[in-house]
């Protein structure tokens, strides 16, 4: 009787042998900056919060404004404000504003105030790719721009409990529902362009380029001394359109360039991150530990196999004993009452 | 071994049924709505919480609750405790109705329903992704119960001819029934690895499936007990009182090894600290552990533990432990940032009373028809098992 127990802890034991050992070693590394990577650099100092951007993106992707009611019976207007107050299925990009105190001061984080603008991170390591059991998001392997296939979606939400930055928007509101999120504009950028909201950004806040020149350039503006003034690049990095501005200080840290294992939206502000609304997100990416935890427990379905193997190898031997002890017991006594009552195994 | 089982017969439309089959229609009107107007329209979810009661109570605890089946077979065929046969197909049916029901729950939580197909589809599989290991493991293993319970069926149709070929290949999918809910049991745990600060560090944890796991074999031990004293009361059946007793002794040890695991690994971490915040999480993970340790010292006195009293309330303890320990980490101790707040709708919670009355419904069904529940065994065989 204690055979099969042995022979289950012998499985169990290869099993866990298997899947334990090489655990360290096959930690899953760090995802790599595709090489063609593009983003965004937004520099809270130079925005001047006036949404030209949202209501490019808007333009860009069709999405519809949003209507308050009450706001606008109480002004007598319709159709003045684009409503909603943060990122939603009708909104892929959206200015917030930080005050404090008086708020008297631009970019200072005692009785001053900031803009930040929120949208799709872009990811080197997303989260959301790792977690959507049918690959409906993907990260094109060379601008690295996060993408969305509604065809393959079965919209169970996985993306928007695993983004650390709360992106992925839902339809509640529809019979067929998608995910929204914000895809750098793929249309204008297969033609050479680039996104609606930088193309629309007057000061050069939001600014387009290749990743690594971004993140130089956002390193440079780290050096800038307050009061200076200084040539900032307007729209894309890469173009010729520049604009002098005063320096007002920089909190010493570019947001994205270690958050999350990197993103290709890099952030740069007068006032410190956490105010601003940003989570407290550690420098590796949370797909990282799920894949390595997972592949580390199943190897290839290598483990699981082979504890199937012995699983059935136990049950048989108890079934079958069962069933060769029971058809012996049928010859010789003539079942009634237990001809009827079934043996289930 | 050899044992008799009889369907019990009696009336099915019973007043109690009739309750059950309102309850049903009511969450039939909501679901409606869900389909015709969308999620948003019955249910309370949002993009901070994207996923509410269909999936922690429905799904992710439903599942835990039925694993009795599970939990019977390891100790049955690999345990090697026959003594325990008798109780494996009631275990067995609440099993069935637990993961059919929870696929039900899928259909109308998922939003793009009619893609659901894609999972099973090469070209879209992400195999880094854990809700596909989810999705994939719970759909088959739905499958294996249906097929581990066809015994029964074929027995009450009189189907000599099938249920033999059935018998044959049984083992094989009582194997893989072990493996099955030993795999997503633990993924179902491991989905919240990927959502790192979102979910509060008493329950984020690296052995988040093994704790999983483990509660999920121990709540299905306390359902087996459950709802064997729920026959004898209700259906007035005789208190198998000597089985569920030995049966009840794994639950504490089985808890033990939890708890220690669990607060070793907080203590290791550092997490523990959190312990001392300001807070409701505190209390919640207080809460849980007070349930499983009322489990413990009840179930590990061998004098309290022949008490049919003593049996149901440390098998009910344990049952809310396990679903308290699942809401606080899929829910309650979720917090994606500043301004997400959820609390169920009406249609969502009528949705999942709903779900849980076809499931009542359904095993009365099936225990008054068919042959499920284990006739009173002559002393003959008795003597014998």
């Amino acid at each position: 009787m204690n055979i099969d127990r042995r022979a289950f802890f012998k499985i169990a034991a290869a099993g866990a042998a298997t899947a334990l050992c090489p655990a360290s070693a096959a930690a899953r590394p760090p995802k790599e900056l595709p090489p063609e990577a593009v983003g965004i650099l937004y520099d809270a100092t130079l925005c001047i919060g006036c949404k030209a951007c949202e209501v490019a993106c808007k333009a860009e992707n069709d999405m519809p404004m949003a209507h308050d009611t009450p706001l606008e019976r109480a002004h007598g207007v319709a159709g003045t404000w684009d409503a909603d107050n943060d990122l939603n299925s009708r909104t892929m990009t959206k200015i917030k504003v930080y005050t404090s105190g008086t708020a008297a001061v631009k970019d200072r984080e005692e009785d001053g105030f900031s803009f930040i603008k929120r949208s799709c991170m872009h990811c080197v390591d997303p989260n959301c790719i790792s977690a959507c059991p049918v690959s409906a998001l993907t990260k094109d392997p060379f601008t690295g721009v996060v993408r969305y296939n509604p065809d393959a979606c079965i919209g169970c939400r996985y993306c928007q409990l695993a983004c650390p930055f709360n992106i992925p928007k839902f339809e509640y509101d529809k019979a067929f529902p998608k995910i929204v999120k914000c895809q750098l504009c793929p249309d204008r950028l297969a033609a050479g362009g680039i996104p609606a909201c930088c193309d629309a950004c007057p000061t050069g806040a939001s600014l387009f380029g290749r990743l690594p020149d971004l993140l130089t350039e956002a390193h440079r503006r780290l050096t800038f001394k307050p009061g200076e003034r200084q040539q900032y690049p307007v729209r894309r990095l890469d173009g010729d359109e520049q604009r002098a501005a005063e320096v007002t200080g920089y909190y010493p840290k570019v947001y994205g360039e270690t958050e999350s294992g990197g993103t290709q939206y890099l952030m740069m502000a007068g006032v410190p991150f956490d105010k601003l609304g940003l989570p407290p997100v550690g420098d590796t990416s949370r797909a990282q530990l799920s894949e390595t935890i997972q592949h580390t427990l199943y190897q290839g379905m290598m483990a699981p196999t082979l504890l199937l193997g012995g699983l059935v190898f136990a049950v048989y031997r108890r079934t079958h004993a069962e069933q060769e002890q029971e058809d012996a017991s049928e010859g010789v006594e003539p079942a009634t009452e237990a001809r009827e009552g079934r043996r289930d195994a | 071994m050899r044992e008799v089982y009889r369907p019990i017969g009696g009336k099915l439309l019973t007043r109690h049924f009739y309750f059950m089959g309102v309850l049903v229609l009511i969450g039939a009107f909501f679901m409606a709505r869900r389909f015709i107007f969308g999620i948003g329209d019955v249910a309370n979810l949002s993009d901070g919480f994207p996923w509410g009661i269909w999936i922690t109570y429905d799904v992710v605890t439903g599942t835990a609750i039925a694993c009795g089946g599970y939990a019977m077979a390891l100790l049955v065929y690999i345990f090697n405790r026959g003594q325990f046969h008798p109780m494996i197909r009631a275990a067995l049916l609440t099993s069935v109705f637990g993961y059919t029901l929870a696929g039900l729950s899928i259909v109308i939580d998922v939003g793009r329903y009619w893609q659901l197909y894609n999972v099973f589809l090469p070209q879209y599989a992400n195999l880094n992704s854990v809700m596909l290991e989810v999705a994939l493991c719970v759909t088959l293993y739905t499958l294996v119960l249906w097929i581990e319970l066809s015994p029964a069926i074929l027995e009450a149709m009189k189907d000599n001819r099938h249920l033999r070929q059935v018998r044959h290949a049984l083992f094989f999918f009582i194997g893989l029934g072990i493996l099955l809910p030993t795999m997503h049991q633990s993924s179902l745990g491991s989905l919240l690895l990927i959502a790192g600060y979102k979910v509060h560090p008493l329950w984020q944890t690296n052995i988040i499936p093994l704790l999983f796991l483990l509660t999920a074999i121990t709540m299905g031990y306390a359902m087996v007990v459950f709802e064997s004293l729920y026959a004898a009361v209700n259906l007035d059946r005789p208190i198998e009182t000597d089985l569920l007793s030995k049966l009840s002794a794994i639950i504490p040890w089985l808890l033990i090894l939890y708890l220690v695991l669990r607060i070793s690994d907080l203590v290791w971490t550092g997490a523990i600290a959190a312990l001392l915040k300001p807070g409701p999480e505190p209390l919640l993970f207080v809460l849980e552990t007070a349930l499983f340790l009322y489990a413990i010292v009840n179930l590990l006195h061998k004098e309290r533990r022949v008490r049919p009293r003593v049996l149901f309330w440390t098998a009910l303890a344990t049952i809310l432990g396990g679903s308290l320990y699942r809401f606080d980490a899929f829910l309650i101790a979720y917090n994606p940032g500043p301004g997400w707040q959820y609390f169920p709708g009406v249609g969502e919670i009528l949705i999942t009373l709903a779900i849980i009355a076809v499931e009542i419904m359904a095993y009365l069904f099936f225990v008054k028809k068919m042959p499920i529940l284990l006739a009173a065994r002559p002393a003959r065989l008795g003597a014998k098992a």
